[in-house]
């Protein structure tokens, strides 16, 4: 027979294209799909890197940040550092560990402005209102405070004093006559800057300060506060609680209280 | 067992400094690129701050690599507009110098890349795996696919271009890593391997430079010998068949693909001055000529 073979391309250009297209794009595929295995591990962050002042949520942040260091370089108290292969974070991103040293909270909040991005947002401008993080107290076992002695360090260094850090009076039941000077962070009012862990004079601190994603903070939406719906509505929701009639087993009266 | 250089015989004819001296000017400017961001941690003397993916020179140039822009704008992230500006500058200064001029006079991987190749040439190393130039299109393509999936830079969690300037400017060890393995990659598995089949940085640039001005011109072909040195050194060696061979079919002597580097390891290789720069515009050939100052060694008249 003369006819040709039922695998001669009728275009072999074409055929060409589409092969190559396989090879290479499946090629790619794969290679980027094992660098979007890698991509995933790398958006999980160890709990004591905390990122700069204004930096978005993580998420938002690992699409915005480039990784340049020009925070890094515009921090005055070198807080800041870029995350090295093997740290933990997205390498090349900046962090800073506030055991090591704490963010000074600058006037002028120089490393956001450095960022050419916004992946450290552009739009804070009062570094009281920044977001590092949340002081937590981790160790109420070890705490000075809590064991009725008098430390207050962490209360004393808070740039945010009597506003993030309080110090909540109550009684000291092991003396049974003294106070105990319970140290309270009013989140609202934590930047975050890690003062208080910086300073925390226990081997391992007692007082850390946590990303927010891992603090939380927030109140399940599902969950209706009675109080403040009142306070929405203008009032009472619900009517008057309805007077049940009191019941015995048998029937009878209770004495002293009307059927 | 070593080979001979291929740079010998245009050493001979041109001296060393003709047959020596965009290596030299390269391996300068890659040496300037690096030094601006160090005099400032090392001496407080700032120039650029920084690094590759995005600087800050002399407090007023913004400078952004486009292609990082570009992934986080898969990531859909919109940048400020310091990053935008910086981004315009670099894609504006590549489409005159050469898209991939960002490759062999800028990147700092290039000296580990051609000091692998070179001591390929040297010990005469052959075995190469099977790689081809298309792939590293296709992976840019896939790289930002990738950002736009997961919603971060991609490329730049394993970039080893940025890593190694990252770790050289900031001091980070292990981010030096990536270029070790490129080194070995480009010694031991594949001929200009990374360069020259995987990076998709340089797949960007390529694709912006093949509308670029400045280009490599095989403007003396009609002198040509078919020595083949150009092609035992070009870290690129397809780009140059077109316009060193297009004699007989008179297509143009810009070497035209966006692969080229702009390196110029052809121009200081050929002993009979084929190659030179020059913009694409420029359709000139030279006719055959042996220039006053080609002395002919007697070595190769002797071998007739």
């Amino acid at each position: 027979m003369n006819a040709p073979t039922r695998n001669a391309p009728a275009n072999p250009g074409r055929r060409k294209a589409f092969a190559d297209l396989a090879r290479f794009g499946g090629g790619a595929a794969a290679a980027a799909l094992a660098l979007g295995a890698f991509e995933r591990q790398s958006q999980a962050r160890p709990a004591q890197a905390l990122r700069p002042p204004g930096a978005r949520a993580e998420e938002a942040f690992l699409s915005a940040c480039v990784r340049c260091g020009l925070c890094v370089r515009d921090c005055p108290y070198k807080t800041l550092k870029l995350a090295d292969w093997g740290d933990g974070l997205a390498p090349g991103t900046p962090y800073y560990i506030a055991r090591d040293v704490a963010c000074e909270m600058c006037d002028n909040i120089p490393c956001v402005k450095a960022c050419p991005t916004g992946a450290l947002d552009h739009a804070l401008v009062d570094i009281g209102k920044a977001k590092m993080g949340v002081a937590v107290i981790t160790s109420r076992e070890t705490c000075l405070n809590l064991q009725g002695l008098r430390c207050d360090v962490c209360y004393r260094v808070c740039p945010a004093i009597d506003k993030a850090i309080t110090l909540e009076l109550s009684h000291n039941a092991r003396t049974a006559k003294h106070a105990l000077f319970e140290p309270t962070i009013h989140a609202e009012y934590c930047t975050g800057c890690g003062k208080c862990e910086k300073s925390c004079v226990l081997t391992e601190a007692a007082i850390k300060v946590l990303p927010i994603e891992l603090a939380a903070l927030k109140q399940d939406a599902h969950y209706k506060r009675g109080w403040i719906e009142k306070q929405k509505a203008g009032g009472a929701l619900v009517d008057a609680p309805v007077k049940l009639p009191t019941r015995t087993p048998t029937g009878e009266p209770v004495p002293g209280i009307k059927p | 067992m070593s080979a001979r250089s291929p740079y010998a015989e245009a050493y001979e004819l041109k001296g060393v400094w003709a047959s020596r001296r965009y290596f030299a000017l390269r391996r300068l400017a890659q040496a300037a690129f690096l030094l601006v961001f160090l005099t400032g941690p090392w001496f407080g003397l700032w120039i650029a701050k920084g690094s590759l993916s995005s600087s800050r020179t002399l407090d007023v140039l913004p400078l952004t690599d486009p292609f990082v822009l570009l992934q986080s704008l898969f990531a859909r992230h919109w940048p400020e507009t310091t990053a935008l500006i910086g981004a315009a500058i670099v894609l504006g200064a590549y489409l005159v110098v050469g898209g991939r001029t960002y490759c062999s006079w800028v990147c700092p991987i290039n000296p580990i890349a051609d000091l692998a190749a070179a001591v390929r040439r040297r010990f005469d190393i052959k075995q190469t795996a099977k790689l081809r130039p298309e792939f590293r299109n296709y992976f840019a393509v896939g790289v930002l696919v990738l950002s736009f999936a997961t919603g971060t830079v991609a490329w730049e969690l394993v970039n080893p271009i940025t890593a190694l300037h990252r770790a050289l400017v900031f001091g980070l060890p292990f981010a030096a890593t990536g270029a070790l393995a490129i080194f070995i990659f480009d010694l031991l598995v594949a001929k200009d391997g990374w360069c020259g089949h995987v990076c998709p940085v340089g797949a960007f640039y390529g694709a912006l430079g093949r509308a670029a001005l400045v280009r490599v011109s095989a403007g003396g072909r009609e002198s040509c010998d078919d020595c083949m040195d150009c092609f035992a050194v070009c870290p690129e060696p397809h780009v140059i068949s077109p316009a060193l061979r297009g004699g007989k079919t008179g297509a143009s002597p810009i070497i035209a693909s966006g692969d080229c580097t702009n390196c110029g390891a052809c121009v200081d290789v050929c002993p009979r001055r084929v190659f030179h720069f020059a913009h694409r515009f420029d359709l000139s050939v030279a006719p055959p000529r042996l220039p006053a100052d080609h002395v002919i060694p007697e070595s190769s008249l002797a071998k007739g």
